[in-house]
């Protein structure tokens, strides 16, 4: 376990660093840090000078990989791939480019977007197993057709359309919870409740029916058949059997993406002014932050690498016949 | 009709040589029996017909709005012809009635006055605060959006974006997933790993993010050499391509993926042990070995993207990483209209336009893509 765990952590090393080469790439390389003050000095201002106080002040005045007038290490480390990409791999993410340290607004914007993400997720993953397990329980009847039906006309709609009409609906029209905003504390749920419940319903068709097909799959084997020919009533076939040999294929879809919670979401956070990270990514973006930007992706990637150990080891808890070695 | 200059954008270019790729495809699948059995059992279908139908109106319509053309300037004495800066088309021509009927702002489906107040003479002289009436009443079957165009022309030019990112995206996905996908899976070994490395990094950055670098990186590449296009329509369609482009070169993973497991299945198979054993050599067994029986898995893939795709449109465009902001697509008509719900009283027209368009091409392509799956995987729902 403990070997296998080791062998995943040098693993991801490699992947990480190919992250962080990509990136670097496109906002070093493709783009240099001249185009970026350009854009932060707006057209009006630019001029070599200011070009190069920007870059000073923010601490672009440095090679690419190698720096020929530092001596000794600080030929490889006064650089900006050094500075700028490899500390990420220490959490340090430096400043955003209004000054502010980008780790302590990461600390500081992880609780509201969990607030968020966690409930959506798990209410969401047992609602629609629930669904996906009364369809397949009622299989061939017209509850299945229908509840098929509407699945799919459910996930042909935009996601947009769910969180402005939700949003219109039951924060303008019914009155029911605040549209937008965020406070902290008890008070907090008044504010969670409509971006948890928006989120649920546009998730609801896609999953409902990836789930289903999941399990007629399992139900079309041998030992269902043979479960049903002991007489055993099909309810608990479901539950029983069904359910347990599915749970491999849903840990698959699901474990994965728990540490991505993280960074909530961009959609979601940004309509409903909650101050979690997903917002920070997306004024990030909006507002061409790079630093934010690289911040992000690196930090996604990190989560994504852990989700993926996360999913082998919940491999472990659901079928004793897994082993990592 | 007066003279004009036909232009032809690079999308335009792509989408036309898409499309005779496809004709000739089924030009030559179409003596071949095997070939054609799966897409008629889709053409039986209530639902594949019916999708199959409205999906090629919407084809027709995107076809039509990618002909495009540069009108002729009345001509000046002692000059050469000169053309109008703006690019038109096909579709631009038919409608011509809506492009033009401009109101001055907002007004209501088939409304006969404006949406906002305004102050106006009397005939007798007096001022009066009233709504006016439009130029052209009775005549926006959708309405009229915040500059007083016409929302169903603005819906119907929004179809050849989302048709083009539904598609483009898969052309330039597809040749990366195939090679890399079967090869990873064929070969095994060192080519293996390598591949793996490179599909577990791309899919290890959330794809937002990737795609939002990316473009952003492209819209400043693009403003740095703005004197390389001679329209704003042909810097849009720069734009438009690079965001295919984009979201092609980080969406080959998926598929790449399956491919690689169905190659390491297919390859321990005998008529693959047969064919080493003859010494055919490795390109071949790929083409021809391996290539015609993971077909059915690079359709079904495709099929289904194409709805993800169109529906990812709008929500990068919401991000700020989508099509150029002057381009019409969905996204760019909800992201206009968004903030008029909270106006009293509220427009909603120009949303529901655009999500009732976007729903319905979406429905039918998964319906589409659920017929041919039904038809072509062998292994996809049977009645138990």
């Amino acid at each position: 376990m403990l070997n296998y765990l080791l062998r995943r952590l040098l693993y991801a090393l490699p992947i990480l660093l190919g992250v962080n080469l990509i990136t670097f790439a496109l906002f070093f390389m493709v783009n240099t840090p001249d185009d970026m003050a350009r854009i932060h000095l707006g057209v009006k201002r630019v001029t070599p000078e200011a070009i190069e106080r920007w870059k000073h002040e923010h601490g672009y005045d440095k090679p690419l990989f190698l720096n020929p007038e530092a001596v000794g290490t600080a030929r490889f480390t006064d650089t900006l791939f050094v500075e700028k990409s490899l500390k990420l791999f220490a959490f340090d993410f430096g400043a955003a480019d209004d000054g502010r340290d980008i780790a302590r607004e990461i600390t500081t914007r992880m609780g509201p977007s969990l607030a968020i993400a966690l409930p959506t997720f798990f209410v969401g993953l047992l609602c629609y197993v629930s669904f996906a397990l009364l369809l397949a329980l009622f299989r061939g009847t017209a509850l299945d057709t229908g509840g098929v039906i509407l699945c799919v006309a459910l996930m042909s709609i935009s996601g947009l359309f769910y969180v402005i009409g939700g949003q219109y609906l039951m924060g303008k029209l019914w009155h029911w919870f605040p549209i937008s905003g965020w406070q902290g504390g008890l008070e907090s749920w008044k504010f969670l409740a409509m971006p948890v419940l928006v989120s649920l319903v546009a998730g609801v068709g896609d999953s409902t029916r990836f789930y289903r097909a999941l399990f007629l799959e399992e139900m079309g084997r041998d030992y269902v058949r043979t479960a049903r020919a002991k007489g055993i009533s099909e309810v608990r076939v479901l539950f029983r059997h069904v359910l347990g040999n599915a749970l491999i294929p849903i840990l698959t879809g699901a474990v994965v993406v728990i540490p991505r919670l993280f960074l909530g979401s961009l959609i979601i956070e940004s309509f409903f002014g909650i101050p979690g990270l997903g917002s920070y990514t997306i004024d990030a973006i909006q507002a061409q932050d790079f630093a934010v930007v690289r911040s992000m992706v690196f930090l996604g990637s990190l989560l994504y690498l852990v989700g993926l150990v996360l999913t082998d080891l919940s491999y472990t808890l659901a079928d004793p016949r897994v082993r990592l070695e | 009709m007066m003279s004009v200059l036909p232009v032809l954008l690079w999308s335009d270019a792509l989408l036309f040589l898409l499309l005779a790729g496809v004709l000739a495809l089924l030009w030559g699948a179409r003596r071949q029996d095997w070939l054609r059995t799966p897409w008629r059992l889709v053409w039986r279908t209530p639902v594949g017909r019916g999708s199959a139908l409205v999906l090629a109106a919407f084809l027709l319509v995107g076809l039509l709005d990618s002909l495009h053309y540069r009108e002729r300037l009345p001509d000046l004495p002692g000059q050469a012809p000169q053309y109008s800066g703006e690019v038109l088309s096909a579709l631009d021509w038919l409608t011509t009635p809506l492009r033009l009927n401009q109101e001055k702002t907002y007004s209501a489906p088939l409304a006969t006055h404006l949406y906002a107040k305004e102050s106006m003479k009397h005939t007798d002289g007096r001022e009066v605060r009233d709504f006016p009436p439009l130029k052209h009443p009775g005549s926006h079957l959708l309405g009229t959006d915040k500059v007083g165009q016409d929302v169903l022309y603005l819906s119907l030019k929004a179809i050849r974006t989302g048709l083009l990112i539904g598609t483009l995206t898969t052309l330039i996905a597809l040749p990366f997933a195939l090679g890399l996908g079967l090869a990873a899976g064929y070969f095994g070994g060192w080519v293996d790993d390598v591949i793996q490395y490179l599909y577990t990094t791309l899919n290890a950055i959330p794809g937002v993010l990737l795609i939002a670098a990316a473009v952003l990186v492209v819209q400043v590449q693009i403003e740095a050499h703005a004197e390389a296009f001679d329209t704003a329509a042909a810097r849009a369609d720069v734009r438009l391509l690079a965001l295919c482009a984009i979201m092609g070169l980080t969406g080959w993973t998926g598929l790449a993926r399956l491919l690689r497991g169905e190659a390491l299945k297919l390859r321990e198979l005998e008529f693959v042990q047969a064919a080493h054993a003859f010494g055919v050599r490795h390109a071949q067994i790929l083409t021809r070995h391996l290539l015609p029986n993971v077909m059915h898995l690079i359709l079904i893939s495709v099929v289904i993207d194409f709805s993800g795709l169109v529906l990812a449109e709008a929500v990068l465009s919401y991000v700020g990483v989508g099509v150029d902001p002057a381009t019409n697509s969905f996204g760019n008509m909800i992201n206009g209209a968004r903030l008029e719900l909270a106006r009293e009283p509220v427009v909603w027209w120009q949303l529901a336009a655009a999500f009732s368009f976007m729903f319905v091409l979406v429905l039918a392509a998964n319906l589409f893509a659920d017929a041919v799956r039904k038809a072509l995987d062998p292994k996809s729902e049977k009645p138990i």
